[in-house]
C-alpha cells in the first residue's frame, strides 16, 4: 500500500469547505469564481511523479485525474488523495477533498455532492460530456465509503 | 452571391445565447450545424412519408423509396460518381471498418498498408486489426517536423520503398486542418496497383471532392460533418472494386434470394446495406447536399480562407501562443497551445464566453506523440462563421489567458 499524504491543514475539514463555499457564493463574477477555484487548486500539493501513474488514473478523456483512496482503520476515516494536470479540475478536486476528507464513511454518505455543486453553480462540471472525471471521483469516494460503512 | 447574413439565417442554432453570450460555434470539425431545410426534412418525412424502403407496395413506401434513392443520386452527383457506387453506412468510421473487413482476404503476410501520421484513430485502428489478423504490416508516412505536414516526396519515397497493397490517408487532417496532397499521392500509387482509400470526413464540406478527378478506389465520409444528420455515412467505391468486396453484415435488404441451404447476395450497393437503413437520415442528407449545391464553391472557399487567415493572424499576435500544422493548405482548422496551460482550462473558460471549441488529442494520439504534446485547443471554422465572431473570440481568449497568467 502506498503512503497516504495528509493534504488539509490545521482547519477542520468542514469549516474550510464552508469557508470556501461562501467565498464562491460571494464571487461577483464568473471570472472571480474561477479564479478562486484555480487558487484553491494551486494550494493543493502536487502528487509526486511516482504516484502519477496509469493505474491511479480516473477515466476522463480530456484531462488526467489521479485518485487514491485509503481507509484509516484507527480513526475509521477515509483518506483521499487526488491531483490533476489542469488548473480548473484540480480546483474542483480540491473542493471535493474539502468536502469529504477526514470524514467517517457514514458522514461521507450523508453528503449530497451534486447539491453542493449546484449551490455554487458548478453543476455543469459534473456532466458526463465534460470528461473531467469529477463525477467519477465522487462515485469512487461514495462506493469506498459504502464498502466501509 | 455568398451573403453571410443570409447563410447564417438558415442555421437556427447559431442564434442561441449560451452562458448569457451569443453562441460562437467553432467546433464544426466535430460536427457541423444543420440548416433549417435539413431539420425540417426529418420532421416532414416522419409526418408525411414514413414507410420502409424497397418493399411497400403502397404510396408511402413509394414516396419513401423515391426520396431515399434520390438522395443517393444527389450524393453521387455531388462527388461526381454513379449512384451504384454510393453505399450508405452509419458514418465514416463504419465505412473504414467495412473496407478493412472487406479487404482482409486480399492481404497476405508481409503486405504493406500505408497510412499517414495525421490519421484519425478511425483510420488507424481498423487497419491495425487487419494487420493482426493477416500478418500484413502497417507503415506510416511521417510528419515533416518543419512543415508539420506530410511531404509529397516523402510519401512517394515510401510508396516506392513499400509498394503498398493498401494506402489509406485523410484528405484533410481533423486535428491540424492540413489539406493533404492526395491527388498526387493517388496518382503515384498507380504503378503498384495499390488500393487507395481516402478518409474524407473533414474534407467533404470544405473541398467537395471529385471522384473522377481524384481517381481513388474508395472515399469515405460522414453526413453529420457536412450539414447532414448523425448516424449516416458514405462509402464510395469504384464499382468493380466495390462490388468485389465480400459482404460486411448480413440480413434483410442485402440479399437477392434466400433458402435454408443458400443465399445469393444482392449486387453493390445493396449487398452492403443489411437491414432497414437510416431512411430519414438519408433523405435529410439529400437536403444538405442541395443546400451546399446552392453555394458557389469558389465563393465558399475564398470566404473560408479569409476567415482562416484572419484567425491565424490574430492568434499569431498573442505572445505565448503556438500554432500547429500547415497554415497554407488548410480547411480552416487551427490547433494551438498557450504557454504550458492545459487546453482543458482554456476551453472551460471560453465556454463561459459562449464559445465552443474542442480540446484534447482529437482522436489522434499518435499525431500528438509526433508533435510531442498531450493535446491542443482546436478551432474548426465553417462557412457560417464570421469575422466578427473571430474578433469576439480573440477578445474573449485574451481575457481567459489573463485569468490563467
Amino acid at each position: 500500500m502506498f503512503r497516504v499524504i495528509r493534504l488539509i491543514g490545521p482547519l477542520k475539514m468542514n469549516d474550510s469547505y464552508i469557508k470556501f463555499k461562501n467565498k464562491i457564493l460571494q464571487a461577483g463574477s464568473w471570472q472571480e469564481k474561477y479564479r478562486e477555484i484555480m487558487l484553491l487548486g494551486k494550494s493543493l500539493p502536487a502528487l509526486p511523479p511516482e504516484l502519477r501513474v496509469e493505474s491511479a488514473l480516473v477515466n476522463g478523456c480530456e484531462s488526467n485525474v489521479w485518485l487514491y483512496i485509503d481507509f484509516n482503520n484507527e480513526e475509521s476515516k477515509l483518506l483521499i488523495v487526488a491531483d490533476s494536470d489542469t488548473r480548473i479540475v484540480k480546483g474542483l478536486i480540491s473542493i471535493i477533498l474539502y468536502l469529504y476528507s477526514d470524514l467517517t464513511p457514514s458522514e461521507i454518505l450523508s453528503i449530497d455532492a451534486s447539491k453542493e455543486f449546484e449551490d455554487m453553480s458548478l453543476l455543469k462540471h459534473l456532466s458526463p460530456s465534460r470528461g473531467n472525471g469529477i463525477k467519477a471521483i465522487i462515485k469512487a469516494i461514495q462506493s469506498k465509503a459504502l464498502s466501509m460503512s | 452571391m455568398f451573403i453571410i447574413d443570409n447563410i447564417r439565417n438558415e442555421f437556427p442554432i447559431l442564434k442561441q445565447i449560451v452562458n448569457e453570450k451569443p453562441l460562437i460555434y467553432f467546433d464544426s470539425g466535430a460536427t457541423s450545424q444543420k440548416p433549417q431545410v435539413v431539420i425540417d426534412s426529418i420532421k416532414h418525412f416522419y409526418t408525411y412519408s414514413n414507410a420502409n424502403v424497397h418493399r411497400g407496395i403502397h404510396t408511402l413506401g413509394d414516396r419513401a423509396t423515391v426520396s431515399y434513392e434520390n438522395a443517393r443520386n444527389k450524393v453521387a452527383q455531388f462527388i461526381n460518381s454513379q449512384a451504384k457506387e454510393v453505399v450508405w453506412t452509419k458514418g465514416a468510421t463504419e465505412s473504414l471498418n467495412l473496407l478493412a473487413h472487406g479487404l482482409t482476404n486480399s492481404l497476405n503476410p508481409g503486405d504493406i498498408i500505408l497510412i499517414s501520421a495525421l490519421e484519425h484513430h478511425a483510420n488507424i485502428v481498423p487497419w491495425q486489426q487487419v494487420c493482426a489478423n493477416t500478418g500484413a504490416i502497417l507503415k506510416v508516412i511521417p510528419l515533416d517536423e518543419t512543415s508539420q505536414s506530410i511531404e509529397l516526396h516523402t510519401a512517394q519515397m515510401l510508396i516506392d520503398l513499400h509498394k503498398p497493397k493498401i494506402l489509406s490517408i485523410s484528405h484533410a487532417s481533423n486535428t491540424l486542418g492540413n489539406i493533404q496532397p492526395i491527388a498526387e499521392i493517388i496518382k503515384y500509387t498507380k504503378k503498384y496497383q495499390t488500393i487507395t482509400v481516402i478518409d474524407g470526413a473533414q474534407a467533404l464540406m470544405h473541398l467537395r471532392p471529385d471522384m473522377i478527378a481524384l481517381d481513388c478506389d474508395f472515399y469515405v465520409f460522414s453526413a453529420h460533418k457536412a450539414l447532414g444528420p448523425t448516424g449516416l455515412g458514405v462509402l464510395y467505391g469504384k464499382y468493380e472494386k466495390l462490388n468485389a468486396l465480400p459482404v460486411y453484415q448480413t440480413g434483410g435488404e442485402m440479399i437477392k434470394s434466400v433458402s435454408f441451404d443458400d443465399t445469393i447476395f444482392a449486387q453493390a450497393p445493396g449487398k452492403f446495406e443489411a437491414g432497414t437503413p437510416n431512411i430519414s437520415g438519408v433523405i435529410s442528407f439529400g437536403y444538405a447536399i442541395d443546400f451546399m449545391n446552392k453555394i458557389d464553391l469558389n465563393e465558399q472557399k475564398s470566404f473560408e480562407k479569409s476567415l482562416f487567415v484572419y484567425l491565424k493572424e490574430q492568434l499569431e499576435n498573442i505572445s505565448g501562443i503556438k500554432i500547429y500544422g500547415d497554415l497554407v493548405h488548410n480547411i480552416g482548422t487551427i490547433s494551438f497551445n498557450y504557454k504550458n496551460e492545459h487546453p482543458f482550462d482554456i476551453a472551460t473558460l471560453l465556454d463561459q464566453h459562449g464559445i465552443a471549441v474542442r480540446v484534447g488529442n482529437h482522436c489522434t494520439q499518435p499525431l500528438m506523440q509526433c508533435l510531442n504534446i498531450e493535446g491542443t485547443v482546436r478551432i474548426s471554422l465553417a462557412f457560417y462563421n464570421t469575422q466578427n465572431e473571430i474578433k469576439q473570440f480573440i477578445a474573449s481568449l485574451k481575457q481567459c489567458l489573463e485569468l490563467l497568467d
